[in-house]
């Protein structure tokens, strides 16, 4: 893409004799929405803290358009932060919170009102002026923290899991405003979430990680559909693992030797024959067969009716055990049933590729 | 809701005990100081029940007022000096480790097991001509001569500061504890410096534990009348001196009772006089 805003350079952190970030190393273009998903202690609220310069790194070097800011205070790097629980100063009133930061920078008093007014109008909060935080809904709060971070005009918004303690109608709400800010206001977004929907709706980019390093740096497309570990299969795409050996590696397809039997998978560069593999294959990629002739064998072990989705339990015949999921209850398919499972050879994805030295 | 409680017979009879306790030992004899200090004062101790200003008028007198005067002049000293110390004191104990907390309330907590009547001679050892400090100065030849500083003014504040100490350290302790220090994170982000976020946020957040201490500390330091009588000798006449003094040795106890009222009176305006400064700060963002 364009210029480079933000670069961590081998950044390590450690609390005590836990090691949070084992040298991650990334850049950041301007006006980019990027997203750091990964589960709880993975690091990535620790990367955020760092780049915002509440926290300190052990080695690494953060770098703000070029310019060094690893050890400087908080106060003295052009980047705003949303905290995960809003943090709204408690004492202070609506106006007083979005503009204090304004006031900080000595901006006079008659354009602190007018810009408070605007960037309130901006998250759909006029009116809003003189209520105290106490008074405000969660949805408002978040909106009020988002205000007085962007009033600033940062050059990059750090937002940390702004979204986790609303409820699923206001945060897909939220979603869509979120972006819709970022798009017309041109700040580039670093945002954390654990939450794959949110990372794949919002991003530009997506930073995957686990225990303090990048599993996959890609778009949401390439994160979902080319998963590079079992890892992100799993956490973004829900996929079910299945470990083989690849006996065959053509062109489009690979063949792979799993549960006693050959399967077919999407080929990729980095497979050879002989390589051990996992294969990612999205619940909803797969069908469940009550008759056919075809397919991993397995047995249905139970099935639960969610969200409009009927989600089956099966185990294959080593034990594994295998969601499927499909939309609809139309399965005729009874709990304890033989079935087999099969899938399309471009929903089989390779990941974790090893080879024997 | 609350009407409802209210009408709940349950709860009243839980709350019975706290009424009976309080009409008992607070409202009747608050009650009986109002009286008192209305009647006449007859031969010896006798208190004769005939309804006077007399009282009121003998405060107007220069010996009084400047009793008065003296006691509003130590405890302002005071309390402003334990707010200089306790509020640091409190803050950074708050940042402790939960052991190194409990070690310093242990700390804390030990001089209460002595009477402080007690604590206070161990005072006149530290401070008297011969005595500790004395010694010290003089050994690290900062000074020649002994200081005088038992039976003085600064004696008297250092008892002061001493014996209320305490209690500033543990209300702010007890407000910078409760602190959501994620609001500082927050106004640093912002743009804040250290100093800048401490005054913003932390002081105006612990605002309420630093007015308790203040009252927890201004009270009694108008009324602490054996500190002012061990370390200040007789130069230093405070109204809890003056009172004791009517109570006892005068005999005069309907002239004590006024004193009382009209201290009572002071103390409470000045504690309403500075929960509404510190309420308007509040609320408008000065600082």
């Amino acid at each position: 893409m364009s210029e480079t805003l933000l670069e961590l350079r081998n950044i390590k952190k450690s609390f005590g004799t836990t090691d949070v970030l084992n040298g991650i190393g990334l850049s950041i273009s301007r006006g980019e929405f990027i997203t750091f998903l990964g589960a709880s202690g993975c690091g990535k609220t620790t990367t955020l803290r760092i780049i915002a310069g509440l926290e300190k790194p052990d080695e690494g070097q953060v770098l703000l358009e070029g310019r060094d800011v690893t050890y400087l205070e908080p106060h003295q790097r052009d980047v705003n932060t949303v905290f995960q629980n809003y943090a709204l100063f408690p004492h202070m009133n609506v106006e007083a919170n979005v503009g204090y930061g304004l006031k900080i920078r000595k901006v006079p008093k008659e354009e602190i009102k007018k810009r408070v007014s605007d960037m309130l109008k901006l998250v759909q909060l006029d009116g809003y002026e003189k209520r105290m935080p106490s008074e405000l809904s969660g949805g408002q709060k978040q909106r009020v923290a988002i205000a007085r971070a962007l009033i600033n005009s940062p050059k990059l918004l750090l937002l940390d899991e702004p979204l986790g303690a609303l409820d699923l109608k206001l945060r897909r709400a939220m979603q869509t405003e979120l972006k819709r800010l970022q798009k017309k206001l041109g700040i580039t977004f670093l945002y954390i979430t654990h939450d794959q929907e949110e990372a794949i709706n919002m991003s530009d980019r997506i930073v995957v990680m686990r225990e303090g390093k990048f599993e996959q740096i890609g778009t949401p497309d390439e994160i979902y559909n080319c998963p590079k570990t079992s890892y992100v299969a799993d956490f973004v795409g829900n996929a079910n693992i299945i470990e083989g050996i690849v006996r065959q590696a053509g062109e489009e397809e690979i063949l792979v030797e799993t549960e006693g039997q050959i399967v077919k998978a999407v080929s990729d560069p980095g497979v050879q024959a002989g390589d051990k593999i996992s294969l990612a294959v999205r619940r909803e990629n797969m069908k469940v067969c009550g008759d056919c002739e075809e397919g991993l064998e397995a047995v249905l072990k139970d099935k639960s009716f969610q969200a409009g989705q009927l989600h089956m339990t099966l185990n294959l015949n080593s034990g594994k055990e295998i969601t499927v999921s499909r939309y609809g209850m139309d399965a005729p398919l009874s709990q304890g049933q033989k079935v087999r499972i099969s899938w399309e050879p471009q929903h089989a994805v390779p990941v974790d590729i090893r080879r024997e030295a | 809701m609350e009407k409802k409680r209210k009408k709940k017979p349950g709860l009243f009879l839980t709350v019975l005990p706290l009424y009976v306790f309080t009409i008992c030992f607070v409202v009747g004899p608050l009650l009986y100081m109002i009286a008192l200090s209305f009647a006449t004062n007859g031969n010896g101790s006798d208190t004769i029940w005939r309804f006077t200003l007399d009282n009121y008028k003998k405060i107007g007198e220069p010996v009084y007022l400047e009793s008065f005067v003296q006691s509003f002049q130590l405890a302002i000293t005071s309390t402003v000096l334990i707010m200089l110390m306790g509020y640091p004191f409190g803050y950074f104990m708050a940042k402790l480790s939960e052991k190194g907390k409990k070690r310093m309330m242990l700390l804390i907590m030990i001089p209460f097991w002595t009477s402080s009547l007690i604590r206070m001679y161990g005072w006149i050892i530290i401070l008297q001509a011969k005595g500790v400090l004395n010694g010290i100065l003089m050994k690290l030849g900062l000074i020649q001569e002994p200081l005088k500083i038992l039976y003085s003014y600064p004696a008297v504040v250092v008892g002061m500061v001493y014996a209320l100490l305490p209690f500033m350290i543990l209300s702010v302790y007890s407000s910078v504890e409760k602190m959501d220090w994620s609001l500082v994170e927050a106004a640093r982000d912002l743009g804040a410096g250290r100093a800048r976020a401490f005054f913003d946020v932390t002081l105006k957040l612990t605002l309420p534990g630093l007015l308790t201490g203040v009252i927890l500390t201004f009270i009694p330091s108008m009324g602490l009348f054996f500190i002012a009588d061990i370390l200040g000798g007789n130069k230093i006449v405070l109204v809890g001196n003056v009172i004791q003094d009517q109570v006892t040795r005068g005999s005069n106890w309907p002239f004590a009772a006024a004193l009382a009222v009209v201290l009572m009176i002071l103390t409470s305006l000045m504690i309403w006089l500075y929960r509404k400064i510190t309420h308007v700060k509040d609320l408008e963002g000065f600082f």
